[in-house]
């Protein structure tokens, strides 16, 4: 008995090992591969200019459309959504406090949606574009994408929210605020890094998904210019590129997908850095 | 006199990074008397306990020096069988753990770690065990249900069967009765004066009253370092040092 | 110098809430209604049956089957659980109960790094070195010629993708348990697998489960890595080797041509549909189950 124990112990602890190196190891060949291949093709060229004619055939250019594309439309998604989400976020953990099954209801609704597929929403978008008559433009992105992370941003701010101490509302009513100013003012202030990081969540995930822009975002060569016309990102850039029979169309993907995968690292580094300056006034209960 | 002691504790030291939480310890423990260590929150009675079965190795920063003899072995060894030695102990924390199974697995659970596997054997001595916690009689038509449904007071003495059921010969018991109410402690207390006949029972209180129902002998801790150590009787009659004065004054507490 | 005052500023902010929550709080039923009404049309046309076991698909013909796709979502999506589960677990065990503290703090960024890179980068990669893997070593190895575009090759990229979501919910499962009850298990003379075996697993089995459901409704919902490596041929795969496709990548891959075969739009706004059911469906399940079992 005792030695089939032993063996039993043994082989899984190999197996745990394994698993948990195997991610390790899976992380390095992923990131090896986008930097070598990303590296050799990337050029001044091909992060400040657009794409000229036949770009996609192998003529010259580059992906500023996608690059400038991408990140307004991030940029003007999360900004929406921060409108919208945090008051949501503020109001569950503020107003809704007492009412028990009510804050349940919402957080279960919260759930269900943050686990929809962004192709669904993609496709959400596009029945409302033709329903209103918009065409694909970056309005249309926009909006699409904002209904996509909405859900992510505002369970992340639910969560630092969460961790607010009951006696600190306390505090600011026996101060005489009222619920409105607890939320905005303390609440928040409270919680800033936790919020920057849920903003900072989002838009990675914002500026990097490409089902939901397909049909609401169009495509485009320029730059961006217009809320009412179709804009360029980087991951329908990569993909075009990548579909193109040219191999030099398809190693700048490769140098596409670099920039794409840089930015959202960046932010997500920063996110952890800019987090902890304003670590000054929270306080630590 | 060795043979009078069941366990011996010398120049143990441990420290966690470059705190010294146990400062040189020698201590006798007899053998089937009930020994308390005794001493304010903080002076390292639940570790010197956690030495005892070797728990500290679950913590790497801890580093843990000296010898314990119990039965002409140093536990400490790094030769030693820990899986062995630690089913020489039963171990009763102070909140009860009961494992994520039925009443009656709980215990089998430690049975089978003993090497007992027939279904009749097992069957039998579950009931046992029970039967010595004193809690068959509530449970006995609801063995198969989770343990987690039981109250506190009955969790208790659930783990305190589920720990007699390894065959120890040591009980090791970290302020058992803190989370019970009255009665419930009251019984544990009971059952510890029955159980100190066939076991050598060693309790961590920091509750005076405690230490005075029921122990044999006392050990008296602060920060680190033992203060006093002797018969019960004597040490509570006629404290020799100061500290353990104050102690029992109610100056610090 | 304040425009409204006091009381004019709570009732701004609190309307503002109102309407936001609101939002919000529709926001599944909008996306359930937009959908189905937009699929209106299939659905008017053929039976709900019909759509989802017939194998043909041609929509110019006018035959909606989406059976083909279907199946293909669900292979895909099965097979890259089956690689996922057994690595997550493992990996969350091994991390949290066998190496030191400062191992989990190596790990956390990894897993953020790995949960960051987005679809196409994954699909990238998966092209660049999955599906020639499997078309010039793993194929021959079983004396099996492939293309590499396979069912095989989007399961596995998939598995990579949802292991950081799967992963993170593991581990902080097997944190929260209590360490006093390692150490009861460990008092009785236990080794530390024969711990994580019987006690540690039993306990974290409600979440383990719950964490497993929520990422297969996300492996079944993703799109663009597995469009690029799963090779959208549509057929029945005969096994993991053969290209195949998922409803998404149908979506995907048709929404250009859409609007100029009639009821086209209407068959992938319905695919987008079961999607959405599907997805629903799942955390609604995971979501009773978790607050069943809690009551243990």
């Amino acid at each position: 008995m005792k030695f089939a124990q032993k063996i039993e112990e043994k082989f899984f602890k190999v197996l745990m090992v394994l698993a948990t190196y195997f991610i390790l190891l899976v992380l390095a060949v992923i990131i090896y591969s986008i930097f070598e291949k990303g590296l050799k093709s990337i050029s001044w060229e091909i992060l400040t200019q657009i794409p000229k004619g036949g770009y996609y055939y192998g003529k010259g250019g580059g992906i500023l459309n996608a690059i400038l594309g991408s990140l307004t439309l991030a940029f003007g998604a999360t900004l929406l959504a921060f409108i919208i989400g945090l008051p949501v976020a503020l109001y569950i953990n503020v107003f809704l406090v007492r009412r028990k099954k009510l804050v349940n209801l919402v957080r279960f609704i919260l759930d269900l949606v943050w686990g929809i597929p962004s192709i669904v929403y993609g496709a959400f978008g596009f029945t409302m574009m033709i329903l209103l008559g918009i065409q694909t433009s970056l309005l249309a992105g926009i909006i699409t994408v904002t209904l996509f992370i909405l859900p992510i941003m505002i369970r992340s701010m639910d969560e630092i929210l969460r961790t607010v101490p009951a006696g600190l509302s306390e505090a600011a009513y026996s101060l005489g605020s009222n619920q409105s100013e607890t939320a905005f003012k303390i609440f928040t202030r409270q919680s800033v890094s936790g919020i920057i990081t849920a903003v900072l969540l989002s838009f990675g995930r914002a500026i990097g998904d490409a089902a939901s822009v397909l049909f609401t975002a169009g495509y485009t060569d320029n730059l961006p210019n217009s809320l009412f016309e179709p804009v360029a990102t980087l991951p329908l850039s990569i993909f075009f590129q990548l579909s193109s029979p040219v191999q030099e169309v398809q190693n700048r993907a490769y140098a596409s997908a670099l920039v794409l995968t840089l930015i959202i690292l960046l932010v997500s580094l920063f996110s952890r850095g800019l987090g902890k300056r304003y670590h000054k006034t929270k306080i630590n209960f | 006199m060795e043979l009078n002691n069941k366990i011996q504790i010398s120049d143990l030291n441990v420290y966690a990074g470059k705190t010294h939480i146990l400062k040189d310890i020698n201590i006798d423990i007899p053998r089937n008397k009930i020994t308390v260590i005794l001493g304010p929150s903080g002076c390292g009675k639940t570790t010197l306990l956690k030495c005892l079965n070797r728990l500290t190795d679950l913590y790497p920063e801890l580093n843990v020096s000296g010898k314990v003899m119990i039965n002409d072995q140093n536990i400490l060894d790094e030769k030693a069988d820990i899986y062995q030695l630690r089913q020489h102990m039963g171990l009763l924390s102070q909140r009860p753990y009961p494992l994520p199974m039925t009443i009656y697995n709980n215990i089998a659970y430690a049975l089978k770690l003993r090497g007992v596997h027939r279904k009749r054997e097992l069957h039998k001595l579950v009931i046992d065990y029970l039967k010595q916690a004193n809690l068959y009689d509530e449970v006995r038509n609801r063995l198969r249900e989770p343990a987690s449904r039981l109250s506190i007071g009955q969790q208790q003495r659930l783990c305190l069967a589920r720990g007699l059921a390894v065959a120890p010969e040591i009980i090791l018991a970290d302020e058992p009765t803190s989370a019970l109410d009255p009665i419930s402690s009251q019984y544990i207390e009971e059952k510890f004066l029955e159980l100190k006949n066939d076991y050598t029972i060693v309790l961590v209180t920091h509750v005076l009253r405690q230490a005075r129902r029921i122990a044999d002998h006392i050990i008296f801790m602060y920060l680190g370092e033992v203060i006093e150590q002797g018969e019960a009787k004597e040490v509570f009659d006629n404290p020799k040092m100061e500290k353990t004065k104050l102690y029992f004054g109610g100056t610090f507490n | 110098m304040y425009i409204l005052n006091r009381k004019q500023r709570h009732y701004v902010n609190y309307s503002w809430m109102i309407i936001s929550l609101s939002l919000v709080a529709l926001l599944p039923f909008f996306l359930f209604l937009g959908l189905y009404l937009k699929s209106f049309l299939l659905l008017h046309d053929y039976s709900l049956t019909d759509l989802i076991f017939s194998k043909e698909w041609r929509p110019s013909s006018g035959k909606f089957g989406f059976y083909p796709f279907i199946v293909g979502s669900v292979w895909v999506t099965l097979l890259a659980m089956l690689f996922t589960a057994p690595i997550c677990l493992l990996t969350a065990i091994y991390v949290t109960q066998y190496t030191r503290k400062y191992f989990l703090r190596i790990m956390h960024p990894v897993i953020d790094i790995l949960a960051g890179i987005p679809s196409v980068v994954y699909g990238l990669w998966g092209i660049l070195v999955i599906v020639p893997f499997i078309s010039r070593y793993l194929g021959p190895f079983f004396g099996i010629k492939t293309m590499g575009y396979s069912i095989l090759a989007a399961s596995f990229v998939l598995s990579i993708m949802i292991i950081p979501f799967i992963l993170n919910i593991l581990i902080e499962i097997f944190r929260a348990i209590p360490t006093e009850l390692k150490e009861a298990s460990l008092s009785l003379g236990a080794t530390q697998w024969q711990t994580v075996k019987h006690v540690l697993i039993k306990k974290a089995l409600p979440g383990i489960i719950a964490a497993f459901g929520f990422g297969l409704a996300r492996a079944f919902g993703e799109t663009m890595a597995v469009l690029m490596v799963v090779g959208n041929v549509i057929r029945l795969p005969k096994n993991i080797f053969d290209p195949g496709y998922t409803l998404p990548a149908l979506i995907a891959n048709n929404y250009g041509e859409m609007l100029s075969i009639p009821k086209y739009d209407s068959a992938l706004m319905f695919a987008a549909l079961i999607l959405l059911g599907v997805s629903l469906f799942f955390n609604l399940l995971m979501h009773f189950f978790i607050s069943k079992y809690n009551k243990y």
